[in-house]
């Protein structure tokens, strides 16, 4: 067996773009996924049956299905539907792109209001009722406190989240994207050297991983600065010393 | 659901899924445990290999691992035999390929959990067994592992699930589990939609069985652990 350094460093530009479209993918769905996930979570832990019932079935769904089913669902799915097919969605489930973003996005979304239902619930209960007795109403108290709150709990677990998410964004490559996978097996295809190029892909998802973590160890500092700040007075104001 | 006499085929493929899931399960487990004895040991040499299993493994794609192994097996195995005087081709069948990665990947994830569950055994124990006069072994067989099982059965649960899905992605390099059978299906009755979803509805079912499952073990796992009864 021969390793071929020099397949790597010819191919490693057009990994690098494939990497940009996997970031895209992410980020993307990432956003539109955490958009949905806050209604779903918020559903889910309200008092009525009949509401709860809606984000429960569709977490079940997503969480018990593999992505990759769900993704066919939707590329190869909707085709089979006339009514689809005239309406003015089509252009938009026709592309590939467009079909990962949105399994992608409805995927997470689950995963997310999931974390999230488990931070608001931890959210200790004197400050609902300290917000509550300050008058606030529920929108407001939404804004001010429960949501702030709870993006400070769940940061630790949505990160791990989008990390899987990067993970899970390999499977792009099946329904023809150039993805960072798609672009390591398009290389492949013609080079016939499977473990260099696929193990550079892997270390490229490394890397990307690497600074997902790190910009989350930030993140959860920045949404949890009340609980760092220290109270340090300032010197020479205390008119006793 | 019209299925139009495909339902033996997904319930076929279906089939081979659990044998995928069970066998990647054990061979797994295996590797968790060499990981996670890897990471607790005094030795330098046995810890970074253990960090960089995990690492490595947890930061890459499982599609990625499925398709590296498979390609890349070949290449490796026919380095290894032309060692000993054989150059035929070799090739890994797409089930141990898939069985070899799905239980890489869940063994990188199982060694964080026994690990944990290991640490979590309070150490007086450990000490106790050593002044009793049992050997390093022993204390092991005895103390720490059956108290493991318990600690790392809600962790190793949720792994599984993750596996059970997982064993969709082999469907790529052509084994004929349920993903890859519903696939054959859609091309023969052009309803990708139907039998997707019918797919889906299997991989529910299988989820919500394990589910069921792995709360009774866990239940049995904690009879000793569940306060007075009246």
């Amino acid at each position: 067996m021969s390793w071929e350094w020099d397949v790597i460093i010819e191919h490693y530009p057009r990994l690098l773009q494939g990497a940009l479209l996997t970031l895209e993918l992410v980020l993307l769905s990432g956003f539109i996924g955490l958009m949905l996930a806050i209604p779903l979570a918020l559903m889910r832990v309200s008092h009525r049956p009949w509401l709860k019932a809606i984000p429960f079935s569709y977490i079940f769904f997503f969480r018990g299905t593999p992505l990759l089913i769900q993704i066919f669902l939707v590329y190869y799915g909707a085709s089979q539907f006339e009514f689809i097919k005239n309406s003015a969605l089509w252009p938009i489930l026709r592309e590939p792109y467009w079909c990962a973003i949105i399994t992608f996005a409805l995927h997470t979304a689950a995963y997310i209001a999931e974390i999230l239902r488990g931070a608001i619930q931890s959210i200790p209960k004197g400050e609902i009722e300290a917000a509550r007795a300050l008058g606030m109403s529920y929108p407001l108290m939404l804004r001010r406190i429960i949501l702030p709150r709870a993006f400070g709990i769940m940061m630790p677990a949505y990160g791990n989240e989008v990390i899987l998410m990067l993970k899970g964004s390999a499977l792009a490559s099946t329904i023809t994207l150039l993805d960072l996978t798609g672009m390591a097996r398009t290389i492949i295809a013609r080079t016939y050297t499977p473990l260099e190029v696929f193990l550079t892909a892997g270390v490229i998802y490394l890397i990307i991983s690497a600074v997902i973590i790190y910009l989350f160890k930030y993140f959860e500092k920045r949404f949890n600065r009340h609980q760092h700040w220290t109270n340090e007075k300032p010197e020479g104001l205390d008119p006793q010393h | 659901m019209e299925l139009q006499g495909f339902g033996h085929l997904l319930i076929s493929g279906a089939w081979i899924t659990l044998q995928l899931a069970i066998c990647s399960l054990f061979v797994g487990l295996i590797f968790g445990m060499l990981g996670a004895t890897a990471k607790l040991s005094s030795s330098k040499i046995a810890q970074t290999l253990g960090n960089g299993y995990t690492l490595f493994v947890r930061g890459m794609p499982e599609l990625l691992l499925v398709l590296t192994i498979y390609f890349g097996s070949s290449a490796v195995l026919m380095a290894i035999a032309s060692l000993f005087g054989y150059d035929e081709y070799i090739e890994l069948s797409p089930f141990i390929a898939g069985v070899t990665a799905l239980s890489i990947a869940f063994g990188a994830y199982a060694t964080e959990v026994f690990r944990g569950a290991i640490q979590e055994i309070p150490k007086g124990q450990r000490e106790a067994a050593i002044a009793l006069g049992m050997s390093r072994f022993q204390t092991f067989r005895r103390i720490t592992l059956p108290q493991v099982w318990r600690l790392a059965l809600p962790g190793l649960g949720n792994l599984f699930l993750v596996l059970l899905k997982d064993t969709a992605l082999v469907s790529v390099i052509g084994l004929n589990e349920l993903m890859r059978q519903t696939a054959v299906a859609v091309s023969n009755t052009k309803e990708p939609f139907t039998f997707y979803f019918a797919a889906a509805i299997m991989y529910l079912l299988m989820t919500s069985i394990s589910m069921a499952g792995l709360y009774l073990l866990e239940r049995h796992s904690n009879r000793g652990y569940q306060g007075a009864r009246s």
